[in-house]
């Protein structure tokens, strides 16, 4: 039996919603029941189920009502139609005090902006959850000190909140989600509002923390990249409606519709990135210079190539470190060792044409200009770290 | 031509009903009211003034450090010294009535103007009702109600001074962040549990300035209550103006500044140790 089960599941804002709920099964267009009704479809007939232990991504645009619909799943919001079956229970039908005790015990959350209790210190903070389940002091602290120890707090529990970095203050806002144990996490965007950097650090963890939990996590973001790391499947979402589930490598190669595969290419990377994003400056020598100084120059560089270029900086070839050894000893001269039949691409080639180039070279690709002068060179490292969306671009020049 | 619409004689029937009806209950507030004056009075007028100046400067202090202590000295040794030290602490205990029930009644009032936005329009109006009336005009039927003397001067005083209690706490509670409501909420918070854990602690910076407010209102009726015979410091400036002695009058109201410079600044920084966040 899947862990949370939704059919049908809808909102729609506004006063008097229900007369929308027909419209909608008919087929209309959120648009059009706008401009005929003023109301605001929020969710669009939602239908999917989630497995135990896996971590279900809800993806889409911001207004696409993925914030909306991952609040029905613990009524924070109510539904204006559908079902949304926990561990079969229908929580649409539960009375307040049933709805407390599932989100007491079964589903929790974390929020985008963390909404940490200012006025509570970090372990107060993790413990309340069951705080107000009433569970006597000494057993909640050692409940919420293991929940900060599992995210790496340990020895912060006296802080406020506001003495932490954002990470930090997430990692609080994690703890204090699984201090209770519950079967199933939310997390609305927990990671946006985090530098680049750090989210990746986050994503790790929560991948690490996951495999030894086996939790069941809901994750809502509007980053692709994102989901595609974390998701064991995906939700996409557009206007309220679900328009695609399936695994990542599903959506990516088998895009259901026209506006899955505009998301998934506009966020490819590899189609947007060029040789100039990714590429570094190279070592440079003259011809002129003998093979002891092209050795010097690699030593003091840490690489084991140099470009050798003329005057203009045209690119004649490219010196090896074995070859420059070799010629040391024997008493040769650069351009006897020279290797001239060096890979080349121009700096606006984009990154998925240059796959096949950059994995069979012997040496980085190099970056030449019209007139053949030598602008920089692509290392295989760079390719891969802006693929994987690392803001540590430069650009050679 | 309408003829004129009988307000003022409905109004006289209203009271007079209310008089004659439920006048047990208004002498239960009485007696209540009575009986905390006058044990403010005694608490405050027994001891040597010396002895009680000494206690405010180090309350001043435990509050508010060096400076605002030094003033509560100094200014209450002036107080006494030009001889209003026993008419300015009646006035004190009739604002520190006056402020404790504000609070009791005002503090749930304003909790329950933020739990719903159909008691906020009921109660709004209604406290505009009694900040703007001229205050003179309700003192009438308190001296119906409750004779002459302190009661009736703190029912007046806590119906005008009442109001930013209720205002602040209303606007207090309805500040915290809803992110934070939300997560209250998401864990299975009752609503009980969310106001007492979250939104009370939270709003208390707030509520602190509304009392702050009520306080110094109250203050400002003094004059006002000594006209239906509230004792205090009031008098003497009610006997200065009729009587057009500027002197005493200057003296007598500056008593009032004093005292009211020590509360507004021992509440006020009750209020700002709240907020830098301290334990």
């Amino acid at each position: 039996m899947p862990i949370i089960e939704v059919k049908g599941l809808t909102k729609i804002f506004g006063p008097n919603p229900k007369r929308a709920i027909a419209m909608l099964a008919k087929g209309l267009s959120k648009d059009r029941i706008y401009q005929e009704t003023k109301l605001t479809v929020g969710v669009n007939q939602a239908s999917f189920t989630i497995e135990e232990g896996e971590i279900f991504v809800i993806m889409g645009l911001s207004g696409s009502g993925k914030s909306t619909l991952v609040r029905l799943l613990n009524r924070l919001i109510d539904p204006t139609d559908g079902q949304v079956l926990i561990q079969g229970k229908d929580i649409v039908k539960m009375s307040k005090e049933q709805l407390r005790e599932v989100r007491r015990k079964q589903i929790s959350m974390v929020f985008q902006k963390f909404a940490l209790f200012p006025h509570r210190s970090v372990l107060e903070n993790t413990e309340y959850g069951l705080e107000i389940q009433g569970i006597d002091k000494s057993e909640r602290r050692k409940k919420a000190m293991d929940a900060l120890e599992l995210v790496g707090l340990k020895n912060w529990e006296n802080s406020r909140p506001d003495q932490l970095s954002g990470g930090m203050q997430q990692r609080v806002g994690l703890a204090r989600g699984l201090a209770n144990d519950p079967d199933v996490l939310l997390m609305d965007e927990a990671f946006s509002a985090l530098d680049p950097l750090i989210r990746k650090d986050m994503q790790d963890e929560l991948l690490e923390l996951q495999s030894r939990m086996k939790k069941t996590i809901v994750f809502i973001t509007h980053d692709l990249d994102e989901a595609l790391r974390i998701g064991d499947r995906i939700a996409l979402m557009k206007d309220g409606a679900i328009v695609q589930i399936g695994t990542p490598e599903e959506i990516m190669t088998n895009p259901a519709n026209e506006y899955v595969e505009r998301f998934v290419e506009d966020v490819d990377l590899s189609k947007v990135l060029t040789a100039s994003h990714v590429m570094k400056r190279p070592v440079t020598i003259t011809p002129d210079k003998g093979p002891r100084v092209a050795l010097q120059f690699m030593k003091e560089h840490g690489v084991s190539n140099v470009y050798v270029v003329d005057g203009a900086r045209k690119l004649l070839g490219v010196v090896n470190a074995e070859d420059a050894s070799q010629a040391v000893k024997e008493g040769k001269k650069l351009t006897d060792i020279l290797i001239e039949d060096v890979p080349t691409v121009t700096a606006d080639t984009f990154l998925h044409e240059l796959f096949d180039q950059v994995s069979q070279a012997k040496v980085p690709l190099a970056v030449v200009d019209d007139s053949g002068r030598l602008s920089g060179i692509v290392i295989r490292g760079a390719v891969l770290a802006a693929l994987a969306g690392s803001t540590d671009l430069e650009v050679g020049s | 031509m309408i003829p004129k619409i009988p307000l003022s004689h409905w109004v006289d029937q209203f009271v007079e009903w209310l008089d004659t009806h439920i006048s047990p209950l208004f002498d239960l507030i009485k007696a209540t009211i009575g009986f905390t004056v006058d044990s403010f009075e005694w608490v405050l007028t027994m001891p040597p003034a010396l002895v009680v100046i000494l206690i405010f400067t180090a309350l001043a202090y435990a509050a508010a450090r060096t400076r605002v202590a030094l003033f509560t000295l100094l200014g209450f040794l002036l107080v006494w010294n030009l001889g209003y030290w026993d008419v300015t602490m009646q006035t004190l205990a009739l604002v520190l009535t006056a402020a404790i029930i504000s609070i009791v009644l005002g503090v749930p009032l304003g909790i329950l103007s933020a739990s719903s936005n159909r008691i906020q329009s009921i109660v709004t109006p209604v406290l505009d009702f009694m900040q703007t009336m001229p205050a003179f005009v309700y003192l009438l039927p308190a001296v119906s109600f409750f004779s002459l003397g302190m009661v009736p001067g703190v029912v007046a005083s806590v119906i005008f001074a009442i109001p930013p209690t209720i205002r602040l706490t209303n606007l207090g509670i309805r500040q915290v962040p809803k992110d934070l409501v939300e997560a209250a909420d998401a864990f299975g918070s009752t609503p009980m549990q969310k106001l007492i854990k979250l939104e009370i602690p939270l709003a208390v910076p707030t509520i602190m300035a509304g009392i702050n407010q009520t306080i110094m209102l109250s203050l400002s009726m003094v004059v006002i209550s000594s006209m239906i015979g509230a004792q205090g410091v009031g008098v003497d400036v009610l006997r200065a103006v009729t009587q057009t002695e500027v002197g005493v009058g200057f003296e007598a109201g500056l008593a009032v500044v004093i005292l009211a410079v020590v509360l507004d600044r021992v509440t006020q920084s009750l209020v700002q140790n709240k907020r830098s966040g301290s334990k």
